[in-house]
């Protein structure tokens, strides 16, 4: 799990986990990422840094054989490989909707999670605006969201079934409760770090609330958001493998839980393999989407 | 037109004890006045300037303009703040237009130009004025500010130490190009300064009102610099007028300071 730090300070929100870049790298307001350490030349770091992630995957693989040459049914990581080029040769293939392409399921299980998301940024992001600009505000949805915050959104799965009574808008839901409250604590962090002398610019200018939001709360905000949203994703696609195989809904988590029953470990283990490059992968559009927003959004 | 400042007081709470900050503040300017606040840190100048701003309440007392008493902020009291506080996402330009657009919304588009060019113009920045805030030198960010100050035609200027983080060529080139805005250009009659600078309240003010930490009075001496303007840098700082203010503030300020020491 990651942790959100607030820096009160700097008025940063600082994100370290295990998907982030290590802490050293990570640079100050405004500034450019530290350089490369002054021995060798930034090729040789570079290749540094891919010599010992090979040699972290080496021990990894070496560590899976031997778990594998213990356990009855545990496949080996070349058998996993071999099962992965097999699925990802037929990633598209559509026979019917018991026997549909990896690809097509990862999608399913991707339309779900955006969707949920969707919600959950539309309704984050403005509740944690006013929560973040209101002391009011604060006070009133700070102990809700605290509250709410721990409770597997698992556990909101037949609540929010009884109320669509249908199996795929409750999944769409759980992951929106998953995202809702990083997005909302966030961002309430983030806007509430407006300066007070950019607040007292726009009561002494008599800013238009529109005016206030578009120049002086979101320029000071999306950063926050952004990490808000990057965590939200990230939970939402461990929560959707898990909201599947309670909901028996086509997707990547279903099919899992199907291979399972069906005895083929191996497609098991394939699939874990896909489930983390894709969230490796959503995880890196939205750091290079924070990154671009905060070059733009440079601080005076 | 007046400014009015009664009996105000205003007390904040530290560390559990209740500090008193302004005791009973009275202070009358009168239309094209240049006043300055001074004194050593707590004791309340830029307190006294905010409540003016209306951007504080007071505890008891009042501020009036004209006899009406001043409610909340507003741009008839344009800030200029000691961190510049341009909005950074605009260029120096829009930030001066969003300013006119908001506090004078009963300008037309060619007038808010006009002011906007004008300001610019005024501070030299108006080829600079595609820049964003980022993107230039702190004394142009405080000329920007200044000018977004003036550009929407306050009746009061208000201005918090709005030089003290500049260096001291960029500070006397602000300073001088402040007089000539308020002297030439605007319809701005009042400005009052909440400085640290002893030399830039002697060169800009007509009165200087020095201020200080309990148990003294929180108003020591309101002080007349009576040299006539335009006032020129050089001959002003060595004339024997401007050597008896600086020693009378000197004097004023040290026995504060000792005090409080």
């Amino acid at each position: 799990m990651s942790v959100i730090t607030h820096d009160l300070a700097t008025g940063d929100t600082h994100l370290t986990g295990p998907a982030g870049e290590p802490p050293t790298d990570t640079a100050g307001p405004g500034g450019e990422p530290a350089p490369p350490p002054s021995t060798g030349g930034r090729l040789t770091a570079v290749l540094a840094s891919i010599a010992w992630a090979l040699v972290g995957i080496a021990v990894f693989a070496l560590l899976w054989q031997f778990g594998a040459s213990r356990v009855d049914r545990l496949p080996s990581p070349g058998e996993t490989m071999t099962r992965l080029r097999q699925l990802l040769a037929h990633a598209f293939a559509d026979n019917g909707p018991n026997d549909q392409g990896i690809g097509l399921l990862l999608k399913a299980s991707l339309t779900r999670v955006f969707k949920g998301f969707g919600i959950g940024a539309i309704v984050g992001i403005p509740l944690g605006l006013a929560m973040g600009s209101s002391p009011r505000a604060w006070r009133a949805i700070n102990p809700i969201a605290q509250f709410l915050r721990p409770v597997s959104p698992l556990a909101w799965y037949p609540i929010l079934l009884i109320i669509f009574l249908d199996a795929d808008k409750a999944s769409v839901w759980v992951i929106s409760l998953t995202s809702l409250w990083p997005i909302v604590l966030n961002t309430a962090a983030g806007a509430s770090t407006v300066p007070k002398d950019q607040r007292n610019v726009a009561k002494v200018f008599h800013l238009p609330r529109r005016a206030y939001v578009r120049h002086v709360l979101v320029p000071h905000t999306i950063g926050s958001t952004i990490t808000g949203l990057r965590l939200s994703m990230g939970t939402a696609w461990m929560v959707i493998v898990a909201v599947e195989m309670m909901s028996g809904k086509t997707g990547i988590g279903n099919y899992v839980w199907q291979q399972y029953n069906a005895g083929d470990m191996t497609s098991v283990a394939a699939s874990i393999l896909l489930i983390g490059a894709t969230g490796l992968l959503l995880d890196f559009g939205f750091l290079r989407l924070g990154k671009a927003v905060t070059r733009q959004e440079a601080h005076s | 037109m007046t400014l009015e400042i009664r009996d105000i007081w205003k007390s904040f709470r530290h560390k559990g004890s209740v500090q008193p900050v302004l005791r009973g503040i009275n202070l009358t300017v009168e239309r094209g006045e240049f006043v300055s606040l001074i004194g050593h840190s707590g004791c309340g100048k830029s307190t006294l300037l905010s409540i003016v701003g209306g951007l504080l309440d007071a505890d008891r007392g009042s501020v009036t303009l004209d006899g009406e008493t001043i409610t909340g902020a507003g741009p008839d009291r344009a800030m200029v703040f000691q961190n510049y506080s341009l909005l950074p996402r605009l260029s120096l330009e829009k930030n001066v237009d969003v300013a006119v657009a908001s506090a004078r919304p009963e300008h037309s588009r060619s007038e808010r130009d006009d002011l906007v060019h004008r300001y610019l113009t005024a501070v030299g920045l108006w080829e600079h004025r595609q820049k964003r805030p980022h993107q230039v030198s702190g004394g142009m960010q405080q000329r920007c500010a200044v000018a977004r100050a003036f550009a929407v035609e306050p009746r009061v200027l208000l201005l918090d130490e709005p030089f003290g983080a500049l260096d001291a060529l960029t500070r006397a080139r602000l300073q001088a190009q402040l007089i000539e805005l308020w002297q030439s250009e605007s319809e701005t009659e009042i400005v009052l300064m909440v400085t640290h600078g002893i030399d830039e309240a002697v060169l800009l003010s007509d009165r200087i009102v020095a201020m200080s930490n309990p148990p003294q009075p929180s108003m020591l001496d309101v002080i007349e610099v009576d040299i006539p303007r335009p006032r020129d840098r050089v001959s002003v700082l060595e004339s024997p007028m401007s050597r008896d203010v600086q020693a009378r503030l000197m004097a004023l300020l040290s026995i504060d300071g000792e005090r409080a020491a």
